[in-house]
């Protein structure tokens, strides 16, 4: 990593980090773009593995962010990759919380969260398919995507077992 | 108006029996925040909120339902992941920025240290058939739990101002955009979302 693909590290996950207004998942499909198929800087593989690492591991989603940093570029790529997902909303969060608590219910702020609703689910999926498109050529874990979908979506089971079942079914050598 | 609260609308009202006129009791120092945040980000897995939920309102009662509510739906306006965004209003709340960085500490150190403690395991055995396979296992099922929790957010948009129509196809629309065509998504998001937000503005002021 030279020092310009330090700041281009940080820069890309302050970028996120303003865009992100769906939750950080929302923005995996452009951290996926830019990190694996434009810098190239990891691999589907490793991309997947974050992902799967924060969902199977305690706290918020957002934690795939620094694993992705550490696949990148070790420790320092973690905490440089967090410390760029959290400034600006964090900030814009201490700054605003409260301007927003007071208009609510005001025309702008409801249109704003209409309109983006509909556009989160959008990414929410993206996400998705960007995680399955790797796997495109593998039928049972296509199978067991789908069966992930199928129960939590119709089913209260939670996702730690989930998870736990795909790992059980991956350590067979099964996917 | 929900944009990204499963959490929020499948949860009983566990904390009803709580009359409002009681003052809720209140953390006595910063150091409770976090303490308060890390046992509740160290019991959500897959999903902080229902938790944050559980802890704050019904056990603690720091806040009642009414304000988790209230500040739920300011930090999904919010950018940042929405747990994030609460912790830190809920922290500022009571101890200003001081309470806000307890809350956010509490919130993200000790889930930090596990999952980086598993990313170096991964690097390290990562390449071993089993722990490969695994791996493999669980992406494949994190694939599927993100798809469901855009399946699940779907029945939401029947109670949005906009017409469903309209919802549906700026949805598959970014599906189709962001997902398939990998187009960088901020076009997406101020363009498609831009024009809903304008759409928006001007049907909410058509109709009271």
């Amino acid at each position: 990593m030279s020092s310009a693909d330090w700041w281009a590290l940080f820069a890309h996950f302050l970028a996120m980090s303003m865009l992100a207004v769906g939750g950080a998942v929302a923005v995996a499909p452009e951290i996926h773009r830019y990190v694996v198929e434009q810098r190239g800087w990891i691999d589907d593989t490793q991309f997947s593995a974050a992902i799967a690492l924060a969902q199977a591991s305690p706290g918020p989603n957002l934690l795939f962010v620094p694993v992705v940093g550490h696949a990148i570029a070790g420790l320092p790529g973690a905490l440089v990759a967090l410390a760029g997902i959290l400034i600006p909303s964090t900030t814009l969060a201490l700054t605003a919380s409260r301007w927003g608590q007071k208009r609510r219910e005001t025309r702008g702020v409801r249109a704003f969260v209409a309109g983006m609703a509909p556009v989160t689910i959008g990414l929410l999926l993206s996400a998705g398919t960007v995680l399955t498109a790797p796997l495109a050529r593998q039928p049972v874990a296509l199978l067991l995507v789908g069966v992930t979908v199928l129960l939590s979506a119709k089913t209260r089971i939670g996702p730690v077992w989930l998870i736990a079942a795909g790992a059980a079914v991956g350590a067979a050598g099964w996917v | 108006m929900s944009a990204g609260a499963p959490g929020a609308a499948d949860e009983p009202g566990g904390g009803a029996c709580i009359s409002d006129a009681e003052s809720p009791p209140s953390p006595r120092a910063p150091h409770e925040v976090l303490v308060a945040f890390n046992a509740l980000a160290l019991k959500g897995f897959g999903g902080v909120l229902p938790v944050a939920q559980h802890e704050l309102v019904d056990k603690r009662r720091w806040l009642t339902h009414e304000q988790f509510l209230e500040t739920l739906s300011v930090g999904q306006v919010l950018p940042g992941p929405n747990i994030v965004n609460m912790a830190l209003m809920i922290g500022d709340r009571f101890f200003g920025w001081r309470g806000a960085m307890a809350a956010l500490a509490g919130l993200l150190l000790a889930p930090l240290a596990i999952v980086l403690a598993l990313a170096m395991l991964y690097a390290r055995f990562g390449t071993e058939p089993v722990a490969a396979g695994a791996i493999r296992g669980m992406g494949a099922v994190a694939a599927g739990l993100i798809f469901a929790m855009g399946v699940k957010l779907a029945p939401t948009l029947r109670k949005n101002p906009l017409p469903i129509a309209l919802c549906a196809g700026a949805a598959l629309a970014t599906w189709g955009i962001v997902g398939f065509l990998r187009v960088p998504m901020a076009w997406a998001v101020l363009g498609l979302g831009g024009a809903m937000v304008a759409i928006g503005w001007l049907r909410l002021g058509r109709a009271p």
